[in-house]
Order: C-alpha cells, then structure tokens, then sequence
C-alpha cells in the first residue's frame, strides 16, 4: 500500500504568521496535505504563498504558529525535515555556472550518496527529464524549460517524501508546462506529496486533491476543487453579445435578473453569472430577445476556479494584475491565461 | 510514521549532523566552486589576465619614473603587485556568496540536510584555490618579464603562503560586503571602496620616503604595508620576521574582526 489515509497528515501548519517589517505575509495560515495527494496553494501574486513554503522547507522562522512535515517539527527538527523533503522554488535555484550532470552530482553527494552512486543517480533523474543531450552543458544555455525541468530533477535526487513547488510552471510555455504537469503526477503516482503553489486557476484544477485559497495573508477557502466549484451555485451562465458594444448593457441585465454580481470580461466579449435558479434561462434569453441584443454565445456550464475565485475574493485572479507585478502582457487576458508565457 | 513510500531512501531521518559529515559537506561545495573557475572561462581570463596586466603597466609606465629602470622597478614593484592582485581577488568570495543568494543557490543549500556553515566554508575554501592562480600567474608572468628571486626556493614558498593567509582574512570582509548588499555591482562597489586606498595607499608601488607627512603616517600602519614589506623580505632579500610577524598579526585581527561579522548576518539571512 502506497498511502494511509488514516495516518498523520504529510504537512500541518496551523495558525502561521509572517511579518516583514510593517508588511504582514501570513496573518494565520492552516493548511493540511494529506500523504501521496497533492494540495494546491491557489492565489494572487503577493498572496503569501512563496513565504508559506519557505516556511514550511525551513527556510523561515514564523513569527507565529506551527508547522511540521512528516511530525517533525520545521523549527525544532528541521535537520530531519530537510532529509525528507525536496524544494524547487519560484525562480530555478540551480547553479548556473556548472553543467546539469555536475549540479545533480553536487547535490547527490552533499545528500551523502558516494561518488559512483551520485553520478548514477544524477544520469537517471537526467534521462527521465530527457536532459541526457545537454547534460554536460552549462546550465547558463539551458532555456527557461530546461532549467525547470533540471530544478525539478534537483529537488528529487533524495527521493523526497514531500515534495514543495512552489510556482513549478511559472514562466514556462504551455508545452513545457504540460510536461511538468505529467511529471508531477507521476511523481505522485509513487507515493509523494505534493504542495504545489500556484497563480493559475487550471493547474491547481488539473493537478490538485485538495486546494487551499489564500489571499493576503490569509485562507479564505479550502476544500476540493469540486467542492470549491460548487461555492459559485452550481453552475455559470456566459453570455456573449454578437455585438460587442452590447456587452455593458448585457452586463446590467444580466445582473439584475440573476440578483447576483456579474464578471466582464471585454477581452473576450463575455459576461458571465453564477445560476442557481433554473429558471434564470429562459428569463435572460427573453429579456436579450425583447431588447434585441443578438447572441454569438449562451452556455451554461460548471464554473471555472477562476469563477470561483472571482466568487470569493470579489476580484479576478488575473496574476499579472496585482501587487505590482510587472506585466509581460497587457492585464485582462484572463480568457487566455493558459497560454500565456508570463516571462520574468 | 508508517512507511508513505514503497522504498524510501531514508527510512527514518537521522538524529544530528556530526562534524564529519559538515567537513564532507564542505569539501563537495569547494569541488563546485574549483568546478567554477574551470568552467567559467571570463573569471579565470579575468583572474590571470589582471596580474599580467598590472605587471605590464606599471613596470613600463612607471618604472622609469620611479626606479630609473624598467627591470630595477620590477624588483621592487613584483611583491607589490602579488599582495594588490591576491587582494583584489578577494573580491570574488563577495561576488559569489551575492549571486548565490540572488539565484537562489543558497535557499537550495538550505533546503538539504548540511550543514549550516558548510556553503560558506566551502565558498572561501573553493577561492584558496583562486587566489593561488592569481599568485601564480603573477609571479610567473613577472618571471618572464625579468623578475629574480634572489633568496631561496623555501623562502618564495613562504612568501606565497603568507599571501594565502593573509587572502584567507581578508575574504571574510569581502563576504561580509557580498552578504549586506544587494547586487554584484555593488559588491564591486564597496569593495573597491573599501580597498583602494588601503592598496594604494601603501608602499606597494612606491617607496614610502617620496609621499608627505600625514600619508606616510597612514602608510605606516597600513596591513598591506607590512605585507608588501613581508613580501620583499622574502622574494628579494630585506627584514622579513617584523614585517611577516605584523600582517600575521593583522591577518588574525582582520579576521576576528570579519568572519563573526560574516557568519552572524550569513545565519541571519538563511
């Protein structure tokens, strides 16, 4: 048996606190990772989640609170945490100036595996990240993909137990993204936890178990991502007028008939609403029809977490749009997040 | 704990980290950072070609100037330039702690099982093996140019080792300074803030009788005054036990002064 459901928990922290001078990180973070599933730390850039893992792979003291891995406590036995955990952080913590054969080697041997053990070990992790061609280069010319896919590698020479992620996919063009999905999963199919966090709504909605919402310094939802997606009502209605000058006028309709906070999203023509009567359609198509505002599209489908998080935090999880990130593109092209390539 | 993985590679974590294991440690971080000079071919041709340009210049430019003659400057000028290189080139430790932390180098570090000091041991280690290149180059590039060692081959190695030991204090500073700032610019900044004038402002390239009073003071009580002196003694005949004495001396209170320092923000940090 891989897994036991009904031992303690892989990761526990309750009640963490952070602060950086005036600024508070954490204001109180629990969250649970069950052993051998993955929990998705879902949130906007800023939201705490990087100092959350930090934290968590020991790297900081909390001001508050208590954390551990596995039992162990990360500030009383953090020599034991760091002998089963792995860590492939935000921004790819490789060394630049040696080739990908010698950082894995570098890493084997510091975990105390002999020469010849090291060297091996480091060959398979290179092969399964289909990095044996340019092994011997300097990560320096690796692409962006490469050196994520070697930081990985990195984080798995001592076959750790738990695994944190922290932002595995940022950065990275939706092949290699794919690529690191399915690497994940079958880490995951061997029995390791996973703390993965995230700005993009579908990878926590792909990858995760369990998902912890956390926004400033705080968790405002937990649960599945089904059972999030049921927070909105059920179901989403989108509406798109075949005019698109139409939208705001749609927008207002559509809110006052639904009784409920509307999104708009100009980039793609859209205006959605949470249903949660029946009998909303019908009404909607009426009113549209008597006002003459043609449709190009009218669906309802299951909510996306983007719409959930839109739910629960009254604002998009555009992560390109808050706390004075840099944007690669210009803010707004929520519809088209999954293809975007944010670039630091 | 139930077992979570079908085979783990540590069944259960093991209790403490003995000092064996933290020298293990090290002796891997400093075979990255030797790893480093070989691979990175602009820090090797900066570290070589730094010496041999110093050499060049200031042996042909100011050597008439100053001794009458090319080849009886170089006689005096050579200790010189060993200490100025071998001083410079404690830059690098600042340089490197800073892009390790930058590039996240270090939150890997700390995210394995080591030990806490290893990365910084290994660090200073690893550019023992620098500063004796640049020693090398410089001695004998100078070599080339004409420069004679007229003491013995015992004395040479000692004067190199002096150079060593005395790198090895003054790296601490430099980690210090790659540990407060934020960029490598800055580093070099501070750095070359911080050592120009207690380079030149010492008798490393000129005889100490032609400056004025108040800088002569200075000079006198200046480390690298003793170790240029140390250096001379060694490599071409003169005093050399008050001098070699001194910047031992200097060597260690630099060093107690720094390495603390270092290490007290190098654990705040991580």
């Amino acid at each position: 048996m891989r897994y036991d459901a009904t031992s303690a928990p892989a990761v526990e922290a309750s009640r963490l606190v952070k602060r950086f001078g005036k600024t508070t990180a954490l204001a109180g973070v629990d969250l649970v990772a069950r052993q051998g599933r993955v929990l998705g730390v879902l949130g906007p850039n800023g939201a705490g989640k990087t100092t959350a893992v930090r934290i968590l792979a020991t790297l900081l003291r909390p001001d508050g609170g208590q954390a551990s891995v596995c039992g162990y406590d990360v500030l009383r036995n953090a020599y034991q945490v760091r002998q089963l955990i792995g860590l492939t952080g935000q921004y790819a913590s490789v060394d630049e100036g040696l080739s990908g054969t010698n950082n894995l080697i570098m890493i084997g041997r510091l975990l105390g595996l002999p020469r010849a053990q090291a060297r091996a070990r480091a060959a398979e992790l290179l092969a399964r990240f289909e990095l044996t061609e340019a092994s011997g280069r300097i990560v320096k010319t690796y692409s962006g993909g490469m050196r994520r896919r070697l930081d990985l590698a990195a984080s798995l020479i001592g076959r750790p137990r738990v695994l944190f992620l922290d932002e595995p996919t940022t950065g990275l063009d939706p092949n290699s993204r794919t690529d690191v999905w399915a690497m994940i999963r079958e880490l995951v199919s061997d029995g390791v936890t996973v703390l993965l966090t995230t700005q993009y709504l579908d990878e926590a909605d792909q990858l995760a178990h369990d998902i912890v919402v956390i926004d400033r310094g705080k968790v405002i939802a937990t649960g599945t991502p089904d059972e999030l997606k049921a927070r909105t009502g059920g179901q989403v209605l989108l509406v798109a007028p075949a005019d698109p000058a139409r939208l705001a006028e749609a927008a207002t309709l559509l809110e006052a008939l639904a009784g409920a906070e509307v999104a708009t999203d100009a980039e793609a023509g859209a205006v959605s609403a949470p249903v949660t009567d029946k009998a909303l359609l019908p009404r909607v198509a009426r009113e549209l029809d008597d006002r003459g505002i043609e449709l190009a599209e009218f669906t309802l489908r299951k909510p996306s977490l983007d719409e959930v998080f839109f739910a629960i935090t009254g604002q998009r999880a555009d992560p390109l749009s808050r706390e004075g990130s840099t944007p690669p593109d210009p803010p707004g092209k929520t519809q088209t997040r999954e293809l975007e390539d944010s670039t630091r | 704990m139930t077992a979570v993985v079908a085979a783990p590679a540590f069944p259960a974590p093991a209790r403490r980290l003995g000092l064996r294991d933290g020298l293990r440690n090290t002796f891997t971080l400093t075979w990255r950072s030797v790893l480093k000079i070989r691979t990175n071919m602009e820090d090797l041709l900066g570290l070589s070609l730094q010496p041999i340009m110093y050499l060049l210049l200031f042996t042909y430019v100011f050597g008439g100037a100053i001794a009458g003659g090319t080849h009886a400057y170089l006689q005096f000028s050579l200790p010189g330039i060993l200490v100025l290189s071998v001083v410079f080139a404690t830059l690098g430790t600042g340089l490197m702690l800073n892009q390790d932390i930058a590039n996240g180098v270090f939150d890997r570090f700390r995210s394995l099982p080591i030990a806490r000091w290893a990365p910084l041991a290994g660090a200073i280690l690893g550019d023992m093996v620098r500063y004796s290149i640049s020693v090398a180059v410089t001695l004998g590039f100078g070599m080339i140019l004409g420069f004679r060692i007229t003491t013995s081959p015992l004395a040479a190695a000692a004067a190199c080792l002096l150079l060593l030991v005395f790198a090895l204090a003054m790296c601490w500073f430099s980690a210090l300074i790659g540990l407060l700032v934020k960029t490598p610019q800055a580093v070099q900044w501070f750095g070359f803030l911080a050592m120009f004038p207690l380079v030149f402002g010492s008798n490393l390239l000129v005889p100490l009788n032609t400056m004025p009073g108040w800088l002569q003071a200075f000079v006198k009580v200046n480390p690298i005054t003793y170790l240029t002196e140390a250096e001379r003694g060694l490599l071409t005949g003169g005093p050399v036990a008050t001098p070699a004495i001194r910047s031992l001396l200097w060597a260690l209170g630099i060093f107690v002064a720094f390495a603390p320092l270092a290490v007290q923000v190098y654990r705040r940090k991580t």
